[in-house]
């Protein structure tokens, strides 16, 4: 098939399309309204259901009964609209569906700005709502990993019955590069026998609730459901390393800002510098075991980010004091340019 | 002469506005994008300022508001002398902020170019590319006069696509009457393609922040 080219946006909805997935619901809200725009001209041409909801809040719920009823379902929004939509997340999680949560990130907090950020990272892997539970994140550095990690967070959603946010900043959103969509005849979506698709009286009905009266009950329910969180964290970090083995010291950038930061690497190393890359591609589960053992044999880490210092939280726990861990952030809709970066890293060796 | 850049996002009409406006004397570009967020003409402020060449834009342009006010500079360009080369952001939605200057185009000659990719996927057949033009002719109350063969994946792009897109350009040419002007694309593709049509070899100034150099 001929590659097109397309915007990260467009890539995101027509991932997701390819994906099976047949409803959206969905509230504009730059810079992410593309994928609105997109459902709403190819969803009802394919017998795929778009609906623009009243608000986040009503698309999340939308997104609860879609899922409930067993079909893959999608929301996406940016940053403010993400906080509206986090207790419907919270919801999700405890019912225990699968969907997928897109957040192309904004700069906060409040309305903040429409410029790219990565100032969302707490509130995706640390939970944006209420009560114990994890969401997988998925934040893809390339148009093209942008349409693999689509399909991944829908194929994630239904193993582990979970919702799975795919994070972009702006900047990924909006940027267009060249993708090609995989082949995806003759595959099967996966059975959901949990699913309230009708008794017909064959069955006992299911039941689709995050309420539970006896406090035993819920917590029996909430340990048992963290044995699946454990067996993420096992299974399902991704994560690209660059240039690590012979580093003397190591970047952590994941999205875009990732693609700054190789161009500062690629600088460094040009004059004489060992710098390495590890991008988490996962940011939960995070990569913690390679930074953990990266931290032992380099000088320093320096963690680069869109925000004043997120990530870098989890950097540092991973590293636990075997080497210093520095920051380098902008904020506020403010892109990192390479030179910053590389000026950052010529600091630290 | 007043040239007016349309085509589907994506389509490659802001590089052209750029260079376009480069190959004329003393010309004002007028960047009418109220559809895209950033990546649009007045990225390239600084390059045009070092080329003496006046940028008119949406004041709230590349800052963190969506505030699509267009500036009264506009009606004063469309007025003046010089050459005047307006990117139109977007697709039809984008053309709609153009209407609102059609009568100045009704007893003053005007060029709208229509930029196809092919390899972008809503314009990748005749029916979807002639669909969006006439809506882009609707919104704008203005009639495309020339069609621009863009095709492109970016880096990627071969001879093979550049070609496949004139494929398009001339059924869109055959069945709508509208002459297709010329092929655009990076120096080096053009350079070996072998075709009729009138070569528009571009430069590019929309780049991201890893591909500017450190």
């Amino acid at each position: 098939m001929d590659k097109v080219l397309m915007k990260g946006n467009e890539a995101i909805a027509e991932a997701a399309i390819r994906a099976g997935c047949r409803h959206f619901f969905g509230y504009p809200i730059t810079p992410q309204t593309e994928i609105s725009a997109y459902m709403a001209r190819r969803m009802p041409k394919i017998g795929g259901t778009f609906l623009q909801a009243e608000s986040e809040v009503a698309a999340i719920n939308m997104v609860y009964g879609a899922a409930g009823a067993g079909v893959r379902a999608m929301t996406s929004s940016s940053s403010p609209g993400i906080s509206l939509k986090s207790e419907g997340i919270s919801y999700i999680a405890g019912a225990d569906l699968p969907c997928v949560i897109v957040n192309i990130v904004r700069a906060g907090p409040g309305l903040g700005g429409i410029q790219p950020a990565q100032s969302d990272y707490f509130q995706a892997v640390k939970g944006g709502g209420h009560g114990d539970y994890r969401m997988i994140v998925v934040a893809p550095s390339s148009i093209q990993e942008i349409v693999d990690s689509t399909f991944l967070a829908f194929d994630l959603a239904d193993k582990y019955r979970m919702p799975v946010m795919l994070m972009g900043d702006g900047m990924l959103g909006q940027m267009m590069e060249p993708v090609a969509f995989p082949d995806t005849t003759g595959v099967k979506l996966p059975e959901k026998e949990w699913a309230t698709t009708g008794t017909k009286k064959m069955r006992k009905p299911n039941i689709i609730n995050s309420l539970y009266i006896q406090p035993d009950e819920l917590e029996a329910l909430i340990k048992n459901r963290w044995k699946k969180y454990i067996e993420i964290e096992q299974n399902e970090v991704r994560f690209e390393a660059e240039g690590t083995e012979d580093a003397e010291i190591i970047l952590v950038a994941y999205g875009a800002t990732a693609r700054i930061v190789k161009a500062a690497i690629k600088k460094a190393r040009e004059n004489g510098i060992k710098a390495g890359l590890i991008r988490p591609i996962t940011l939960w589960p995070f990569p913690s075991d390679v930074i953990s053992a990266a931290a032992k044999k380099v000088k320093a880490i320096l963690c680069v980010e869109m925000s004043m210092g997120q990530m870098v939280e989890d950097v540092r726990l991973s590293a636990a004091g075997a080497c210093p861990v520095h920051f380098y952030g902008r904020t506020g809709g403010v892109v990192p340019i390479p030179a910053d970066v590389y000026d950052e890293i010529r600091r630290y060796v | 002469m007043i040239y007016i850049i349309t085509g589907h996002y994506g389509s490659g009409k802001t590089e052209i506005a750029l260079n376009l406006a480069l190959s004329l004397t003393n010309p004002i570009i007028i960047d009418l994008d109220i559809v895209n967020p950033y990546f649009r003409t007045k990225d390239a402020q600084k390059m045009l300022v070092r080329e003496g060449i006046r940028l008119i834009a949406p004041e709230f342009a590349n800052t963190n508001v969506n505030m699509p006010t267009l500036p009264p500079e506009i009606f004063g360009a469309l007025e003046s002398e010089n050459d005047v080369v307006i990117d139109v952001g977007g697709d039809d939605d984008g053309a709609i902020a153009l209407g609102q200057y059609h009568k100045y185009f009704e007893d003053k000659p005007y060029k709208m170019y229509f930029v196809i990719n092919k390899r972008r996927p809503l314009t990748s057949n005749s029916q979807d590319t002639i669909r969006l033009m006439r809506d882009i002719e609707g919104a704008s109350r203005l009639k495309v006069t020339g069609i621009i063969n863009n095709t492109n994946v970016k880096g990627e792009t071969t001879a093979a696509d550049i070609l496949d897109g004139q494929r398009l350009a001339d059924e869109i040419s055959q069945i709508t009457g509208i002459p297709v002007l010329a092929v655009s694309g990076i120096r080096s593709i053009l350079a070996d393609l072998k075709t009729d049509i009138k070569k528009m070899p571009l430069d590019l100034y929309l780049t991201l922040p890893w591909e500017r150099g450190v």
